[in-house]
């Protein structure tokens, strides 16, 4: 009885102390958010707005935003903003399109086949590194001046990435998938479409996330050595006749066309891996 | 149809797994297997289906499969290998795909086994979407769906919580009272051994050798009534007793090793 009278009288003592435990899980949580990303956008574009309005900055090394859209405006008016843009568009296309349909086939071999995994990474490894704008004038001498060599440049820098993500992909199917339907006599083909194809998508995506900044970089590249018409030829002549605006008005056609493929991306994920 | 496990021996490189098994799975019975970790359960079951080619014996089949097999020996798996970008209607149709059934035909027998396994309400659900017992079941009602004449489940509960281990175990005893199919049974777990098996295999730490193979005398129905719950105690015990000094053997190996 002595010892429940001491030991309340002792939690009383205690309670006069309480205290709340302390709170030590914040953090380590990066949340996306939207709005702050448009808030900074639009106080990044007013600052600069301001910058080149009020003179702090000449308008000849960095014109404000108004005469970079006036200069996309004009341009789209004048007809030239399609004639580049579809110049580019094209030689994206055709050199995305091939190098990817080569890639996702050399990937798939190297991923299922033990021979040509044997000599495709081999091959890979040591072609993989060069820059492939340092081809181009090899590509000129073989394929001609036009637009060949261009979208063999893209196609060659599309190839490469394209394969090792299609390779990795088919590496990353869990092998008990493969086998499951091995124990059920599933044909090597119907592996391949209905196992191994759809467990290498994420990668083969994400792998076409990196192959279009590729394409872009090189078209821009390719353009900039040899071509008469195209964003990076406009974006050139532009820097030589000191025209700023219309400089950073290919710039920002550039950063739209970048952000539209992005949603393209973003969407086809949404829909093909809408399981994950 | 019988599975025969002929001398069966098997290594990885310099590790031997398999020494020289031999045992019987006959028609409509049901083979445990159990054994210390590492003893070469999972490899000798990759062997029976094949899909391990072991280095010495043989894994054998005797008798004919059940008028309307499709696939005579069926894995369940522990991890259920379900496609997770299918459904549960997609992943139980899969084995069916290749088999030449007309669509009408494949529907069926799809609907059949999800009814069996209480998946028909889940037929539109992802992997993600369901529990890990629901997963097990599609996993399950897709071996249902090709009518297996031997089920090989390797240690088709150990990734469930105890109660969903326990709900599945109902299911299986139910799926093989008839005797229409047999099954071997992977599992350390001597509860869900001594309440489903006919015979229990016991293999000796690596490499696995045969100790001894015990007989389960009391019907599988009756397995559950008082009197019987304290035979399969005792033979529980009987069969720790077996294991007990190996598996503890075994698991300072993985520590050490």
């Amino acid at each position: 009885m002595a010892d429940l009278d001491l030991n309340l009288e002792h939690r009383q003592q205690a309670d006069v102390d309480k205290r709340p435990v302390a709170f030590r899980g914040a953090g380590f949580v990066a949340k996306p958010s939207a709005r702050a990303g448009w808030t900074a956008l639009i106080v990044a574009i007013g600052f600069w707005q301001l910058a080149g309005s009020s003179g702090w900055i000449n308008p000849l090394f960095l014109p404000p935003p108004t005469a970079v859209v006036k200069s996309i405006y004009q341009l789209a008016l004048n007809g030239a903003l399609w004639q580049h843009l579809s110049s580019s568009i094209m030689r994206i296309g055709a050199g995305w399109l091939a190098g990817t349909v080569a890639g996702i086939a050399v990937g798939f071999a190297i991923g299922l086949s033990s021979l040509a995994r044997g000599v495709g990474i081999t091959f890979i490894s040591a072609l993989f590194p060069i820059p492939k704008i340092a081809l181009l004038p090899l590509l000129i001498l073989w394929l001609g001046i036009g637009e060949a060599p261009k979208i063999a440049t893209i196609a060659l820098g599309v190839f490469f990435s394209t394969a090792i993500s299609v390779y990795s992909g088919v590496d990353s199917v869990p092998r008990n998938l493969i086998r499951m339907a091995q124990s059920f006599n599933v044909p090597f083909a119907t592996i391949v479409r209905k196992v191994i194809w759809p467990g290498a998508l994420p990668s083969i995506l994400a792998g076409f996330r990196i192959t279009a900044s590729i394409a872009l970089l090189l078209v821009v590249s390719a353009e900039m050595i040899g071509a008469q018409f195209g964003i990076g030829a406009f974006v050139l002549q532009a820097g030589n006749l000191m025209q700023t605006d219309q400089l950073l008005a290919g710039v920002v056609i550039l950063s739209i066309f970048g952000l539209l493929i992005g949603h393209l991306l973003d969407w086809l994920e949404a829909n093909l891996l809408h399981w994950r | 149809m019988d599975l025969i496990a002929s001398n069966i021996s098997h290594s990885f490189g310099t590790l031997d797994v398999l020494k020289d098994v031999s045992f019987r799975v006959r028609s409509g019975e049901v083979v445990a297997i159990v054994g210390p970790s590492g003893c070469g359960k999972s490899t000798l079951l990759s062997i029976l289906g094949g899909l391990l080619q072991p280095n010495a014996g043989c894994a054998e089949l005797a008798g004919e499969p059940p008028s309307g097999s499709l696939n005579p020996l069926t894995f369940v798996f522990q991890d259920f290998a379900l496609l997770p970008w299918s459904t549960a209607e997609q992943n139980v149709e899969f084995p069916l795909l290749h088999t030449g059934l007309s669509n009408a035909e494949r529907r069926a027998v799809v609907q059949d086994a999800l009814r069996r396994t209480g998946l028909s309400d889940f037929a539109n659900t992802y992997p993600k979407q369901l529990s890990g017992g629901m997963r097990q079941r599609v996993g399950i009602a897709r071996a249902l769906a090709v009518r297996p004449a031997i089920l090989l489940m390797d240690e088709p509960l150990s990734a469930l919580d105890s109660q969903t281990r326990e709900l599945l175990m109902e299911d299986f005893i139910r799926l093989l009272a008839d005797g229409s199919m047999g099954a071997a049974y992977v599992t350390h777990n001597l509860d869900e051994a001594v309440r489903l098996a006919d015979r229990i295999v016991v293999l000796s730490r690596r490499p696995g050798r045969i100790r001894e193979i015990v007989s389960v005398a009391t019907p599988r129905d009756r397995r559950a009534d008082a009197d019987a719950r304290a035979r399969l105690a005792a033979l529980q015990s009987e069969l720790w007793s077996l294991i007990r000094d190996e598996a503890i053997d075994a698991e300072r190996e993985v520590v050490h090793g």
